[in-house]
């Protein structure tokens, strides 16, 4: 096993003098623009769907999350999500948009190897980690909460 | 035919092994790029009507060595050897061209220096009379590639500026003992393993750029050359950062490569196009401009010698994801308007 770079070697202070920075405010700027934006727009959503057809609020949500899924799913189906999710980077990535893209695509990508080996085998192959570590996040936050009740 | 070894690495053919002829093609997007006039076939989809990506890829492979050999007006079975390799996972899409070639195969993997590593393999069988007619091509698919090395497709993830982007490209070269070609392979440099110990796997120009110089340095040192004796030094795919980084080593090592006598393959295929990023990748680069734009130019006189360092990142996603470093490998190969042919 290699070890990782020292930051002061030469050659990486040669690379960092030619090779691009990320465009880190940048990034961030437009992530927190976009992502605020979508949660706005999901939460006004979710708010006439209460107002108007008077649906509790488990319900309106549940509503908006699938209809978000469902509208992801189709547009990485069309090839127009990764264009979108280049240049929105995490305002797109973190809500449950970002989910529903890796399970798409990943998919999609292995469509060609059979539903079931293929698509299915393969679907959570990066979404995968977020519902493993979720869970066993929420089991020890779950414990933790039990334990101080005790006390 | 004489063979001259000039050290370890370098190996010179005099006369030189001839280029009887060279097919490029290339897929929708590089078909709309700069050299588009250059490339003998432009694929107007990624699917090429196959069920997959990868039998797409092998399609294009098959195609490109038909119309090499349509060019040379000879058949498969005039073939002695094929060197064939793609990116693809024990390139498969070499094999069952291969199996449609009928050749004696041999199957190559440098990563994307693999074209520079199939012609130099070919003209050193040729000139060592191991086969009269010898066959090399290599091939990449951007939907393949990109979903074995990187990410699916349709994955929305945002890439940095200076990633590269895999273009679907393939290329095949016939080199035959043939006195009346115009072009010549004249001389080969293989190409030792480098690794300075770059991890992150969107640096590929960066991790290659050491291998790159090296090789450089070497085939000048082993010909008693300067960087003035070509007209045109060209890189496989070190990207625009990755060539910048290439030539400050080379300048370290008191080699000056100018600006105007240096070129990347995957950038000039791929040049005004910003979904490649850095520049395109894949060993269809190189197999694409020098089988295709380069080949021409020699042919017409334009360019008189070019050197070829084919660059390859020698990674998987296993070894990026154990937290190995990315070594890299670089062969080159010159080749050269015959001088008695003018």
């Amino acid at each position: 096993m290699s070890k990782k770079p020292r930051p002061d070697s030469w050659y990486q202070q040669m690379m960092d003098r030619h090779v691009s920075k990320k465009r880190l405010g940048r990034n961030l700027t437009i992530a927190f623009l976009a992502g605020g934006l979508f949660a706005a727009l999901a939460e006004c959503a979710d708010f006439l769907l209460q107002n108007k057809t008077g649906l509790a609020e488990q319900q309106s949500g549940a509503i908006v999350l699938i209809v978000i899924v469902g509208v992801t799913a189709l547009a990485t189906g069309c090839g127009v999500y990764d264009r979108l999710g280049q240049k929105l980077g995490a305002g797109l990535a973190v809500p449950i948009s970002g989910f529903a893209n890796s399970v798409a695509s990943s998919m999609l990508e292995h469509r060609s190897e059979g539903l079931v080996l293929g698509c299915g085998c393969n679907s959570f192959k990066l979404a995968g980690a977020v519902i493993v570590y979720g869970i066993a996040g929420a089991f020890v936050v779950a414990l933790v909460k039990l334990i101080f009740g005790w006390i | 035919m004489e063979i001259r070894q000039k050290s370890r690495q370098t190996w010179e053919f005099v006369p030189g092994v001839s280029v009887i002829a060279g097919a490029a093609a290339a897929g929708p997007r590089e078909g709309k790029g700069p050299l588009k006039d250059d490339l003998d076939q432009v694929f107007p989809d990624l699917r090429l009507a196959k069920a997959s990506f990868e039998q797409a890829e092998q399609s294009m492979q098959s195609q490109v060595v038909d119309l090499a050999l349509m060019k040379a007006g000879l058949t498969k079975a005039d073939v002695g050897i094929f060197f064939a390799g793609d990116l693809i996972n024990q390139i498969t899409p070499s094999c069952f061209t291969a199996m449609e070639v009928g050749a004696p195969f041999l199957g190559l993997f440098s990563a994307c220096a693999t074209f520079a590593e199939a012609v130099a393999l070919s003209a050193l069988t040729v000139a060592a009379g191991a086969a009269n007619c010898v066959l090399a091509m290599t091939g990449s698919h951007t939907c393949t590639a990109e979903r074995q090395f990187r990410y699916p497709n349709e994955y929305g993830c945002q890439k940095p500026p200076y990633s590269q982007t895999t273009v679907t490209a393939a290329g095949a070269l016939l080199l035959k003992a043939d006195p009346k070609a115009k072009v010549r392979v004249s001389a080969v440099t293989v190409g030792r393993v480098r690794d300075e110990k770059v991890t992150d796997p969107f640096k590929l120009g960066a991790a290659m750029a050491p291998a790159f110089a090296d090789t450089v340095a070497v085939h000048l040192a082993d010909l008693g050359r300067s960087v003035y004796d070509y007209d045109l030094i060209l890189s496989g795919d070190l990207g625009r950062e990755g060539g910048a980084v290439a030539r400050d080593m080379l300048a370290k090592s008191n080699i000056a490569l100018p600006e105007e006598r240096y070129g990347d393959c995957g950038v000039l295929l791929t040049a005004g196009d910003k979904n490649y990023f850095a520049g395109g990748s894949g060993c269809g680069c190189s197999a694409a401009v020098i089988c295709g734009t380069i080949l021409k130019r020699l042919e017409a006189g334009e360019l008189r010698r070019v050197l070829l360092v084919g660059t390859g990142a020698l990674l998987s996603a296993l070894t990026v994801q154990q937290n190995q470093s990315i070594p890299a490998i670089a062969h080159g190969i010159v080749l050269e308007r015959s001088v008695q042919n003018g």
